[in-house]
């Protein structure tokens, strides 16, 4: 069975419903993949068994009665990143300090896909709370990349990623706060989508910065990848940031648009992303890009987005601001680790945060209350949200008056040695100075697998759109696909 | 702006954070080398920009206000690392 662990989202439909094999079979083949690779690779963190067969047999049973009715995803499995709440199973952020915490509730898009019957596999890895650039902040280990496990592969979703690069998945979910999802996506060769800020509800998503926290899927392949969008986009009242927009039938615009040219299509070509600093695979493999994108019709054009070199700046303010809100709610009180240690109330708190947390989540706290501290919100974060208005003001111009779509690099390099960048906390961040500008202005961008650099890595592109243009970055997307000959699923059996 | 051990010791408190005596060199090392980063923004001119306050320009949401039931007491005492006579017990106050 283990060719099933290679197949596409539409070839297990139609296997499902021609009785080829049932979802329990499904089940059964990515739970074997699963057992037989995670001890190397370190992708999940629980493993849901008995949860899944059972929802597997649920969702036969749908398919049995409501054949091509049933929801797409009826039968389909998935793996969903440790920081979404899933009801009766631990979930931990990758966290000591949430470690044995059995949310109440889901997540609302773990509930949608609960709703469809989708199957969950498992809870998967990450950097802590989801901070992180190569999953190495997780309290539980690193996740080891399967191009090459001695390298990261690229965080905070690392789990997720390598999950549907191995064949232990064909779908999962990840967040996206700064580029968790794009740049992992990228150093593992697999698609992945950071929808528009308010795309998706973040309702029982563990929260880092909530002005920029954002879930998105990941997948082999473009039209994979809107079915998962598909399930999960939508307006929530449980969430007062999602939007209340229409949500495009994704997976029917890519029929639409199969086999089309890209003519109409205008990609901008921002000059701030092609840096003495990116290496030069990445630099040859996004032109190489760019020509493609030309030859199927897209006009490409020069753009400027001046304010990109501020916005690692920015961000490394706005997200560390929230994070130390958001994270003033683990004191050992209510849930999660409490320090035996702690005679006083005060001691409770602060040893139980101390001996909680890891290192990369406390100096992001400590900075997060130094620029909110007394004296210093106008120095820090009121200037951050000025300079913010101005990245968002720079995407604005762009897409209003140049082009449809950005492309541009995901990330400066492909994986890197596990331990590279683990002594420089600025090193690591540079690592994402390519998709933090879009999540500060809330835009929607994905990652496209698109070729190998030298050793063998993984590179993808970069796409990026105005507020709410997931259709137009799915139809680029699918164009570069099938352009291309990216084998995503050379890992996966 | 480079922070002495005093101020990041000061930062730990508001943080409720124990910091070690020796944890605190390189906890201050690596706040002040990110602290001098973060310092470039101040050469940009946003003199009259409005601060982002929502990414979509959104003011407010609202939604009808419906009575919903509360999480079940059992799942939140499954949780909870001590917890008597529905109540959370902390170490004593006074």
């Amino acid at each position: 069975m283990s060719e099933l662990t290679r197949l596409s989202v539409d070839e297990m439909r139609t296997g499902l419903l021609t009785g080829a094999f049932t979802a329990l079979d499904l089940t059964d083949a990515h739970l074997k993949r699963i057992d037989a690779t995670n001890e190397q690779f370190n992708s999940f963190l629980t493993i849901c068994a008995d949860k899944a067969r059972e929802q597997a047999r649920v969702a036969d049973e749908r398919i049995r009665k409501e054949g091509s009715q049933s929801p797409a995803l009826c039968g389909i499995p998935i793996a969903i990143k440790d920081m979404l709440l899933t009801d009766g199973v631990e979930t931990t952020a990758a966290s000591k300090i949430l470690k044995g915490f059995i949310p109440p509730y889901d997540a609302t898009p773990v509930a949608k896909l609960k709703e469809r019957d989708s199957i969950i596999l498992g809870k998967t890895n990450q950097d802590e709370f989801a901070m992180g650039s190569s999953n190495e902040n997780s309290a539980f280990g690193p996740v080891r990349n399967p191009w090459d496990p001695s390298r990261v592969p690229g965080g905070s979703s690392g789990g997720s990623v390598v999950a549907v690069a191995l064949g232990q998945a064909p779908l999962s979910l990840g967040t996206d706060t700064g580029g968790s999802i794009r740049q992992p996506a990228s150093l593992t060769g697999v698609f992945g989508m950071k929808p528009t800020y308010g795309r998706v509800s973040r309702y029982g998503v563990i929260a880092f910065a909530s002005s920029l926290d954002q879930v998105g899927p990941f997948a082999r392949s473009t039209v994979d990848l809107a079915y998962a969008l598909d399930a999960i986009c939508g307006y929530d009242s449980n969430d007062s940031t999602s939007m209340k927009r229409e949500v495009p039938a994704f997976r029917e615009e890519l029929r639409k648009w199969e086999g089309k040219s890209l003519e109409g299509i205008r990609v901008g070509v921002p000059k701030e992303y092609f840096i003495d600093g990116n290496e030069p695979d990445v630099q040859a493999a996004t032109q190489e890009s760019l020509k493609t994108l030309e030859k199927l019709g897209a006009k490409l054009v020069d753009i400027s987005l001046p304010h990109t070199e501020h916005a690692l700046e920015v961000y490394y303010i706005i997200a560390p601001a929230e994070a130390s809100s958001n994270l003033s709610r683990y004191d050992g009180v209510r849930y999660g680790y409490r320090s035996p240690n702690a005679k006083t109330l005060s001691e409770l708190y602060s040893k139980t945060r101390a001996e909680g947390f890891g290192r990369e989540v406390k100096r992001r706290i400590m900075i997060g209350t130094y620029v909110l501290s007394a004296g210093y919100y106008d120095a820090y974060y009121r200037k951050a949200q000025e300079v913010r208005t101005l990245i968002i003001d720079d995407f604005k111009a762009a897409f209003n008056n140049h082009c449809d779509v950005i492309a541009a690099p995901v990330s400066p390099t492909t994986a890197f040695k596990i331990g590279e960048k683990a002594q420089s906390p600025l090193a690591m961040y540079l690592a994402d100075v390519f998709t933090i500008p879009a999540s500060l202005a809330g835009l929607p961008g994905m990652s496209v697998p698109t070729t190998l650099d030298r050793n063998g890595l993984p590179i993808g592109l970069q796409l990026l759109g105005a507020p709410f243009t997931e259709s137009t970055l799915l139809r680029v997307s699918q164009a570069l696909e099938h352009a291309g000959n990216f084998d995503t699923r050379r890992n996966c059996s | 702006m480079t922070l002495t051990d005093k101020e990041v010791l000061h930062v730990a408190r508001l943080a409720q954070l124990e910091l070690s005596e020796e944890d605190l060199p390189r906890m201050q090392g690596e706040i002040n080398e990110i602290l001098n980063h973060v310092e470039r923004l101040q050469k940009v001119s946003s003199l009259g920009v409005v601060p982002t306050l929502h990414v979509h320009g959104e003011i407010n949401a609202f939604r009808d206000d419906i009575i919903r039931d509360s999480i079940p007491l059992e799942k939140i005492e499954m949780n909870a690392p001590d917890f008597r006579a529905c109540c959370f017990r902390v170490p004593r106050i006074i």
